[in-house]
């Protein structure tokens, strides 16, 4: 199997190689065109090199570029289309696990709430905007059904005056987009069991490899995450 | 630096980032995380599938109000308390579990020491200081039990452990860990249940100790 992940990085860091361009612009085209034929959110449009980078990138998702406007430039109406966007899915989303839509109401509003406020910790080269919104909704939730909150890992140390490279985000992007793609062509029974589990439904026991977690679709956004995290890491060891 | 190389297995990882972990093994996880980039990258390309659940999920009609009331709470900017940062050899989870503060160590016999940072229905989360050379009572597990290193090195019959190296032991693993030459060994250790010890002292102990 071909992997996008790596073929990017292997294609930016050879100014040698000019025809890759059109593999990547092939592979967006065919993601962008399966994501909207099943009706969700659009993926950006072939990366161009040009833009490179430009930080508010017109090619990135609108989610991408309304949070980087509020975490950016603390802009009320980018938060207010975030909102519109992210609310209804949320509250869908915590009502499927059997809470009431009252309760689900507070959660969504804690949780827009906690965007809003943790703006600045939003990492687009390492995140997408809604697996950052789902880490901070299932906290939100566990904060509701425990004493205890959840731990978490040390926060790396953010690079000041780093500028974000629009390569890297939309690369984070399309993975998301291959991750999407991934969940839609499982089999409906394989499908529900990995909702289930991202919805916190499933114990560790009952996770097995079996689930039908898209494990090697997972397996090349790792590849992304550690390239990317080694790259910052090495920023944060040479001052 | 030594490489790390037992790691968190796969649905572990994903039943952390789903948030369905007993808080005992989170911390041992999210300490793992804190140390060690693969884990790190495995556990935010879960939270990519997490968001990928959200996206799908269908859009519900909220009140008439909520966005308003929303939007009018921006204003009241808060201090979010900064997440606690590493400490010596204890990274930012242990130091939380902490609670900032040193571990208290009670002895154990032969020089084997412990701090219970946690004990409750749900599991115990408990640091463990073995002399090098010295061995850990020989013993049998009800649940499951995850072990990290976080200074010297144990081996066992399964492998040998160093720094930021994750022991998963469930029923089936009887075991005698071991610590290493060099500096005292000190892990992070979690269980869902009381450990069975084999021999007779440390059972009749175990009561005593909470272990």
């Amino acid at each position: 199997m071909v992997d996008t992940a790596m073929m990017f990085f292997w294609i930016k860091n050879d100014p040698e190689i000019a025809q890759p361009r059109n593999v990547r612009m092939l592979i967006a085209t065919e993601t962008s065109e399966a994501v909207s034929a099943r009706g969700l959110p659009r993926a950006h449009p072939p990366y161009r090199k040009e833009q490179a980078h430009v930080t508010c990138d017109r090619d990135l998702s609108e989610q991408t570029q309304w949070m980087l406007a509020i975490r950016n430039n603390r802009d009320r109406s980018a938060f207010a289309q975030l909102f519109d966007f992210y609310a209804p899915r949320l509250k869908g989303f915590v009502m499927r696990t059997g809470t009431s839509a009252a309760e689900a109401e507070e959660i969504v509003q804690d949780v827009m709430l906690t965007v809003w406020r943790k703006a600045a910790q939003f990492d687009p080269e390492r995140a997408q905007v809604s697996g950052w919104i789902y880490q901070i909704t299932r906290n939100r939730q566990i904060d509701v059904v425990r004493r205890t909150s959840r731990a978490m890992p040390e926060e790396l140390k953010q690079t000041d005056e780093h500028e974000p490279d629009a390569g890297q985000i939309l690369a984070v992007e399309q993975e998301a987009s291959r991750l999407k793609l991934a969940l839609a062509r499982l089999k409906p029974d394989q499908r529900m069991m990995v909702e289930k589990a991202y919805l916190g439904e499933l114990t560790h026991q009952e996770i097995q490899d079996e689930t039908g977690l898209p494990l090697g679709t997972i397996k090349s956004r790792i590849r992304l995450g550690l390239e990317r995290l080694r790259h910052e890491l090495k920023g944060l060891r040479e001052p | 630096m030594k490489t790390i190389t037992h790691h968190i297995p796969e649905r572990l990882l994903a039943a952390y980032a789903s948030g369905r972990l007993p808080h005992v093994f989170e911390v041992v996880v999210a300490t793992h995380i804190s140390m060690c980039d693969a884990c790190r990258a495995g556990f935010e390309a879960h939270q990519a599938m997490g968001g990928v659940v959200l996206d799908d999920s269908d859009a519900v009609d909220l009140s008439d109000d909520l966005k308003a009331d929303l939007m009018a709470l921006l204003d009241h900017e808060m201090v979010e308390p900064a997440p606690a940062q590493r400490d010596g050899i204890f990274p930012g989870p242990v130091v939380e579990a902490l609670k900032s503060r040193p571990p208290r160590w009670k002895s154990l016999g032969f020089g084997v020491k412990q701090s219970i940072l946690e004990a409750g229905s749900e599991g115990s989360l408990r640091l463990l200081h073995i002399p090098p050379g010295q061995s850990v009572p020989d013993h049998g597990h009800n649940g499951l039990e995850l072990t990290l290193v976080l200074q010297g090195s144990f081996h066992d019959e399964t492998g040998a452990f160093g720094v930021g190296d994750l022991e998963v032991a469930d029923d089936d693993l009887d075991h005698t860990p071991v610590a290493g030459d060099g500096l005292p060994c000190i892990c992070l250790a979690a269980t869902d249940a009381p450990l069975k010890f084999n021999s007779f002292v440390p059972r009749l102990l175990q009561p005593l100790f909470r272990i």
